[in-house]
């Protein structure tokens, strides 16, 4: 059993309390991790934090940028403390699959779009900042293009309350770092490696290490955490993230209720759009945010869905080694429970059918090698109004209604990335007004991702603002 | 039934306890010395607790004390008939909504704090110093308590109130940011005294004192020894507030007890029992059992979880078998308290549900 300490601003602290951490198959306790209470968080962020930024501003961007690029590496291939143990990029994939439930493979997928980032940090900036010259945040001020430029940094720190569910989101907080800011990260329960191996890659590879905090801790503490940091970003259901909705300091990543739309222009070849759909709802088990999760249609509503139950039942629980798994267990069944009952809740309301279930031939919710799984879900809804139409649940579910291409904006609601397949330039054009989309994917699945188009908040304009400057010349 | 441990002195211990149990019982069963509620318990009863109780085994003789008792029933009738015409203290308990809970006293907090002052070390809690009480004040026992407290000592004692009444209805309501900010003004409050009067000795709220500490470096402002009580605290609790907030010039002391208890004792040893504390009632006016809770006249065995029961053994009130909402560990008699400890007290069911005690 591995020991895992709290890092108080680099500092490793061993609570009296722990908190077990295990795999979701066997049960088996892999690690007790050092969980502190908030009255520790509050205090280091009160009286410590300041050191952390004080130790990235010794550094150049260049040099955070080459310091990412190396730890890129390291979290790839390398061997790296965790804990009282040393940890491999295999050891890591394997006890992350053990208690997050996500098969090997899907491990590497995350791993990998994690590595995207730190290894090619500069695009990831130029996104963020669109082309600024980064020196600014060494010097001070510069001229560019003839225009001086400066910008204050908000926070002394960013706060970041991590899921248990999604590695790969770790993603988001790394470039605080190259930007000069401190990162205060609170794990998910059942995921404290992830934040953990990316921290001491990025101390291996040169990153102070007064830059991290590393609090596993409970409500109070997360709390804390978003609120004593300048800036905060939370993962969370709905209830988690309406707690901080008038706190413009923290950024809220909560469902993402991501959709497709298909333009009447397209509709009636719905066929060569399969592929599309069927790897935006179940691309990495349909547990992202950025996973469609409804689909909204002038017509063939019901047909789509059908053809993309047949696609989904080949996805059943497989070997947490098989290459080709493309489903997820749960490592909290309690999770599994309450979608199951959820869906099939709302099943009772007339109007929906699942497709899906007919294709499957068995049971949604199943018990394989140890772990529970819930199998996808494929709701024809007769209205977008039906409880099932506009849901989203962390597993391969989407519901499917069709609604008048002209009313389509003002009945979906908000989705985190909107793709709309369609070549009508009208359609497109009113799409660019569309205030509830994060993300606007023309033609592509939602799950599509370029790292220089940042979505759902833009770190950079989170955490810096614009200074005017004038200088006597 | 589990059986209890003997140490030195248990069986003196245990002796005292039946004797003063059944002078207790004598009292309040008497026509002459009883309270009307008690009184009219017996004759509904049908039994005679005088005649029927002779040692501590035979507690579970009556049933569980129901708080309601302490809203529903009028002062009046609490009032044995020997302190008939002697105005008494009123303190609350609870009452976020309706009326509170209450009991009438005359000088049990007195005995309490006396008895605990004598466990207080002068290098700490210095003799002549001045307290500053930051917690819950107005119709709370603890008010008092602690105002004797600093007085036996020889100091006077300031105040700062926290309605904790308030706060809970803030954190109903969701109220977030108000809850804090009223800690805030609480804390205000507190460095201005600090800040401004000589104080060497500090009661407070585990919450408080980690507020107050998040504002100013305590030691600074002279004190030394802080009495802390109110909520649960988990070791790790215990260690954060002794080790960072007062430091290693400071010294906490934990402390549990309630309106109907008086004040539970731990030994002078919380850094060396890896802040592991035990309590110990102040026996023979309180005793402490943890009990099985399903089946509550039953012990639970030593170093196993149990709910707390309370039973009060003074002249002024009688409370036998009350169920606490806290649930501890079994622990061992010492030779300085021959009765049986409680330990790594947590709110009841904190094992089985996340309880939100963050109230104080």
């Amino acid at each position: 059993m591995i020991r895992i300490p709290t890092l108080r601003l680099g500092e490793e602290y061993q609570s009296l309390d722990v908190t077990e951490v295990k795999d979701c198959r066997t049960g088996e306790v892999l690690a007790e991790v050092s969980t502190v209470n908030g009255g520790i968080v509050r205090r280091d962020l009160t009286f410590q934090i300041q050191k952390g930024r004080e130790a990235l501003k010794k550094f150049t961007v260049q040099q955070l940028m080459d310091i990412s690029k190396k730890a890129a590496d390291i979290f790839m291939n390398g061997t790296v403390p965790c804990g009282d143990t040393m940890q491999s990029a295999e050891d890591y994939v394997k006890t992350l699959s053990k208690t997050s439930g996500l098969p090997h493979n899907m491990c590497r997928a995350n791993m990998a779009k994690v590595f995207e980032v730190m290894d090619d940090m500069s695009t990831i900036l130029k996104g963020l900042t669109r082309s600024l010259d980064l020196s600014v945040l060494d010097k001070g001020c510069i001229v560019q293009d003839g225009v001086g430029i400066s910008y204050t940094c908000e926070a002394d720190s960013l706060g970041v309350v991590l899921p248990s569910n999604s590695p790969g989101v770790n993603s988001l907080w790394i470039p605080a770092l190259i930007l000069k800011v401190p990162v205060v990260l609170k794990p998910g329960r059942e995921e404290p490696w992830t934040p953990l191996r990316l921290i001491q890659c990025l101390i291996a590879a040169g990153c102070p290490k007064e830059a991290f905090g590393y609090y596993p801790t409970d409500h109070d503490g997360a709390d804390s955490i978003l609120n004593y940091c300048g800036k905060g970003i939370v993962f969370g259901d709905k209830s988690t993230t309406d707690r901080y909705k008038n706190n413009l300091n923290i950024e809220k990543h909560g469902p993402g209720y991501s959709k497709i739309i298909i333009g009447e222009d397209k509709i009636d070849d719905w066929p060569e759009l399969l592929d599309e759909l069927v790897a935006s709802v179940s691309k990495n088990s349909g547990r992202s945010c950025i996973n469609t999760s409804g689909i909204v249609v002038p017509r063939h509503g019901e047909a789509i869905a059908k053809a993309i139950s047949e696609r989904l039942a080949e996805i059943v629980p497989s070997s947490v080694d098989d290459e080709k798994a493309r489903l997820s267990a749960f490592a909290n069944p309690a999770m599994a429970n309450w979608i199951d009952s959820t869906i099939e809740d709302g099943l009772k309301e007339p109007g929906a059918i699942d497709y899906a279930r007919e294709a499957r031939g068995s049971a949604r919710k199943q018990e394989f090698e140890g772990a529970t799984y819930v199998l996808p879900s494929v709701i024809y809804c007769d209205s977008f109004e039906h409880p099932l139409a506009n849901r989203e649940f962390m597993c391969p579910y989407v519901g499917i209604s069709e609604v008048p291409q002209d009313q389509m904006l003002e009945k979906i609601g908000p989705s985190l990335v909107l793709s709309v397949f369609s070549d009508n330039e009208e359609f497109i054009g009113s799409m660019f007004d569309f205030r509830d989309a994060g993300r606007l994917n023309l033609n592509l699945p939602t799950t599509y991702v370029s790292w220089d188009q940042p979505h759902e908040g833009n770190l950079f304009e989170f955490l810096y603002t614009r200074k005017a400057i004038q200088v006597v010349r | 039934m589990a059986t209890t441990l003997d140490v030195a002195g248990s069986a003196e211990a245990r002796e005292k306890l039946d004797i003063h149990l059944r002078e207790t019982i004598k009292w309040h069963f008497s026509e002459e010395t009883g309270c009307n509620f008690w009184l009219n318990w017996k004759k509904e009863a049908g039994w005679d607790p005088v005649a029927e109780v002779k040692t501590f085994d035979d507690i579970n003789k009556f049933p569980h004390f129901q708080d309601e008792w302490l809203r529903d029933v009028t002062n009046d009738e609490w009032v044995p008939k020997k302190f008939k015409g002697k105005p008494f203290k009123i303190f609350e308990t609870g009452g976020t909504t309706g009326i509170p809970k209450q009991r009438i006293a005359w000088e049990d907090h007195l005995h309490d704090y006396s008895e605990f002052s004598d466990t207080l070390e002068d290098e700490y809690f210095p003799k002549g110093g001045n307290w500053l009480m930051v917690g819950p004040t107005g119709p709370r026992r603890l008010r008092l308590a602690i105002e004797h407290l600093a007085n036996v000592r020889g100091g006077s004692c300031y105040f700062v109130d926290m309605d904790p009444r308030f706060v809970k209805k803030l954190i109903s309501e969701g109220h977030y940011d108000m809850a804090n900010k009223y800690k805030q003004h609480v804390v205000d409050q507190a460095l201005a005294i600090l800040k401004n009067r000589p104080i060497s000795s500090l009661f407070t709220t585990p919450k408080i004192l980690e507020a107050m500490g998040e504002r100013c470096d305590i030691a600074r402002y002279g004190i030394k020894g802080c009495f802390c009580g109110g909520t649960s605290m988990t070791p790790q609790l215990l260690r954060f507030l002794q080790e960072e907030v007062l430091g290693p010039n400071g010294k906490l002391v934990p402390t549990y007890g309630n309106t109907l208890m008086g004040l539970a004792c731990s030994e002078d040893n919380l850094v060396e029992s890896g802040y592991n504390v035990i309590y110990h009632a102040p026996q023979p006016r309180a005793v402490l059992r943890i009990v099985n809770p399903d089946k509550t006249e039953d012990l639970v065995e030593y170093g196993e979880w149990g709910r707390v029961e309370l039973t009060t053994l003074t002249k002024e009130i009688f409370v036998p078998r009350f169920l606490e909402r806290d649930e501890a560990l079994r622990c061992e008699p010492t030779e300085r308290w021959p009765w049986d400890g409680v330990g790594g007290v947590r709110p009841f069911g904190a094992s089985k549900t996340k309880i939100v005690e963050g109230v104080y």
